[in-house]
């Protein structure tokens, strides 16, 4: 298993680097010259804007500066913005209030998704299931940005205007892990829906399974038989999905966190386009897209464990 | 192919005793068309998406005020709320809401239909030869779609946006949000049809054409894309509203679609800083934007119901 995730590891490089080089590309194609930039409007000594861009490299070539990049990276160095700050410095904090949201976001995902399709799929036919798979159209089909708004109209500002109950703060994070729950849940509902239909499909057909009938047939419990075999066995691509949704819920973030004021990892790139920071834009990427890689890797660690006939050489 | 779809299912008596299917020709088509035309979640979302269709191809129809016509706004009249002359109120250059929120539904279905239809065609044609030729074209396609499909897609979107600049944003209308999108999106429909297209590969009537002389391109558009496209169009379809949402954010960001055309996006957040006082300036557009994202997961759940009732 060790030298399978190596490989699988290795089998990574070739997407991190393609990745980041696409990132790098566009991301220098830019328009604007970020020294100028630094100068707002007035104009900058040519003496040293030549110091600056010798010191960031800029008027080497792009692949050049490309591999002095990755050099870096490779040696946890993201380098500095053309305002001298460590990139570095400036994640802190900032993945770590997307992070936050994200996770928030898993576990409601995770809570909300497999709860109710357990009940549409124990329920198949039925009312119970009819209602969920209703809910769930109608969580696919509110973007974000429309749930956004509306949960931070009726339940952060009606609610305490109304009701005087101060749960859910209406923007920013000052008021810790509670201002993460309402734009936790707007990130998580189209991942709701997925997971709910993926549960309920996935365990629809575990159901109906041979060794499923026989385990009734010899008498188990009810629980039992949910539990140890169907539950365990269903679960499988709904850890593959909410493993990938871990990098695609902190790269999506972005408009959640314009709507509730979260100073998080989108906002910061945002902010750096419009900046030309480059380096701190090429930097959020890479990290997003190694998330993406890292956690599909543990899922793909974590089949053996949930399922004993996959071995890994 | 579409010639089946259409095929009406041969008279039956008229109270015939549920003979499963009827249809001489049940192909996986004209069996999927049947269930289809059954279906209460397809038929309410194809009312839906013919209407808004027919709003983005003629506004007019719904509206007598041209909202394209600044003429028609009147700055005295800003956020007045909802009157009986501006159902859905006005906005915050006295432009009423409602003919504005007909004429945004133009670049929500452009941008929908357009990114499905690229995304469809580069990743099902990739998709396509990745899966049929297999060793290295497969290799080299799987890891560039890799590559691509490892940038987060919003965010990706946007820094291709920022590069492009909102002056060419506005020259170029649409396009460049479709091709933003469609860029960012394409390999997860060659993932789809190439893993189709492998499973449909090995099957006997691809081996028995082969052994009756077919070259390649004849087995691949004759025997394999008719029956590996099924997923594909079902992606497409549930894509649709994906890609529709996404132009809403990004415009609500201000990279996507520019001023003066009017998208629901932009309209949101123009109603952002007074959406306390004038909640309609907001909701009339979100509601709007919702439907019509629902309108086409509807179509695109139940096209999948007929295509794959494995699923169901």
């Amino acid at each position: 298993m060790g030298r399978y995730a190596i490989r699988r590891l290795l089998q990574a490089i070739p997407v991190l680097v393609g990745t980041t080089f696409l990132i790098f590309v566009i991301v220098y194609a830019l328009p604007g010259d970020p020294i100028a930039a630094l100068g707002g409007d007035r104009r900058l000594d040519p003496a040293y804007v030549a110091v600056l861009r010798e010191q960031f490299h800029l008027n080497d070539p792009l692949l050049l500066r490309y591999w002095y990049y990755v050099r870096g990276v490779f040696s946890g160095d993201f380098g500095t913005t053309y305002r001298g700050v460590p990139v570095t410095q400036i994640f802190q904090g900032k993945f770590g209030v997307t992070f936050q949201l994200a996770m928030t976001a898993l576990i409601m995902e995770a809570v909300i998704g497999l709860g109710l399709g357990l009940l549409a799929a124990l329920r198949r036919g039925r009312w119970e299931d009819q209602a969920v798979l209703g809910f769930t159209l109608f969580l696919v089909s509110i973007p974000p940005l429309v749930m956004g708004f509306v949960l931070q109209l009726w339940l952060g500002v009606k609610l305490k205007l109304n009701t005087g109950l101060d749960i859910f703060p209406v923007a920013g994070n000052a008021e810790g892990l509670r201002s993460y729950l309402l734009p936790g849940f707007v990130l998580a509902c189209t991942s709701i829906a997925y997971l709910t239909r993926l549960t309920r499909t996935s365990l629809v057909e575990v159901l109906r399974a041979d060794y499923i009938r026989t385990a009734v047939a010899k008498g188990m419990s009810r629980r039992r038989v949910l539990g140890r075999h169907a539950l365990r066995n269903s679960l499988i691509p709904l850890i593959t999905y909410l493993g990938a949704d871990l990098g695609s819920l902190m790269g999506g973030a972005v408009i959640t966190e314009t709507i509730f004021n979260l100073p998080g990892i989108g906002q910061q790139l945002f902010n750096s386009v419009y900046l030309r920071e480059n380096t701190v834009v090429v930097g959020i990427v890479t990290v997003l897209v190694l998330v993406y890689i890292l956690a599909n890797l543990v899922v793909d660690m974590l089949y053996a464990v949930l399922d004993p006939r996959i071995r890994y050489e | 192919m579409s010639n089946e779809m259409t095929v009406a299912p041969p008279p039956q008596p008229a109270e015939a005793p549920q003979p499963a299917k009827p249809g001489k020709p049940a192909s996986l088509w004209s069996d999927a068309w049947y269930d289809l035309r059954r279906n209460k979640v397809f038929i309410i979302g194809a009312v839906l998406v013919f209407l808004l269709v027919l709003m983005a191809l003629f506004p007019s129809l719904f509206s007598h005020v041209d909202a394209y016509n600044p003429a028609t706004c009147n700055l005295a009249n800003a956020r007045q709320g909802v009157t009986g002359a501006h159902w859905f109120g006005t906005d915050n250059q006295g432009c009423d809401t409602y003919s504005r929120v007909i004429y945004g539904a133009r670049v929500s279905i452009l941008v929908g239909i357009l990114t499905a239809v690229i995304t469809g065609v580069v990743g099902g044609g990739l998709g396509l030869v990745a899966g049929f030729y297999g060793r290295w074209v497969d290799i080299l396609l799987s890891r560039v779609a890799e590559i691509f499909f490892a940038i987060p897609a919003i965010l990706g979107a946007l820094l291709i946006l920022s590069v492009v600049g909102r002056d060419n944003s506005q020259k170029w209308g649409v396009w460049v949000v479709v091709m933003a999108l469609a860029l960012l999106a394409w390999p997860l429909v060659l993932r789809i049809m190439r893993a189709s297209v492998i499973s449909a590969k090995n099957q006997d009537y691809v081996v028995a054409a082969r052994a009756l002389g077919a070259g390649s391109g004849r087995i691949m558009m004759r025997h394999i894309l008719p029956n590996a496209i099924a997923p594909v169009i079902v992606t497409s379809t549930l894509n649709l509203g994906v890609f529709i949402s996404a132009e809403a954010g990004l415009s609500f960001l201000g990279v996507g679609i520019q001023a003066p055309t009017i998208s629901w996006g932009l309209m949101i957040a123009d109603a952002r800083a007074r959406f306390l006082s004038a909640p309609e300036m907001l909701l009339f557009p979100a509601l709007l934007l919702s439907i019509t994202v629902l309108a086409f997961v509807m179509l695109g759940d139940a096209v999948r119901d007929a295509l794959d009732p494995k699923l169901r």
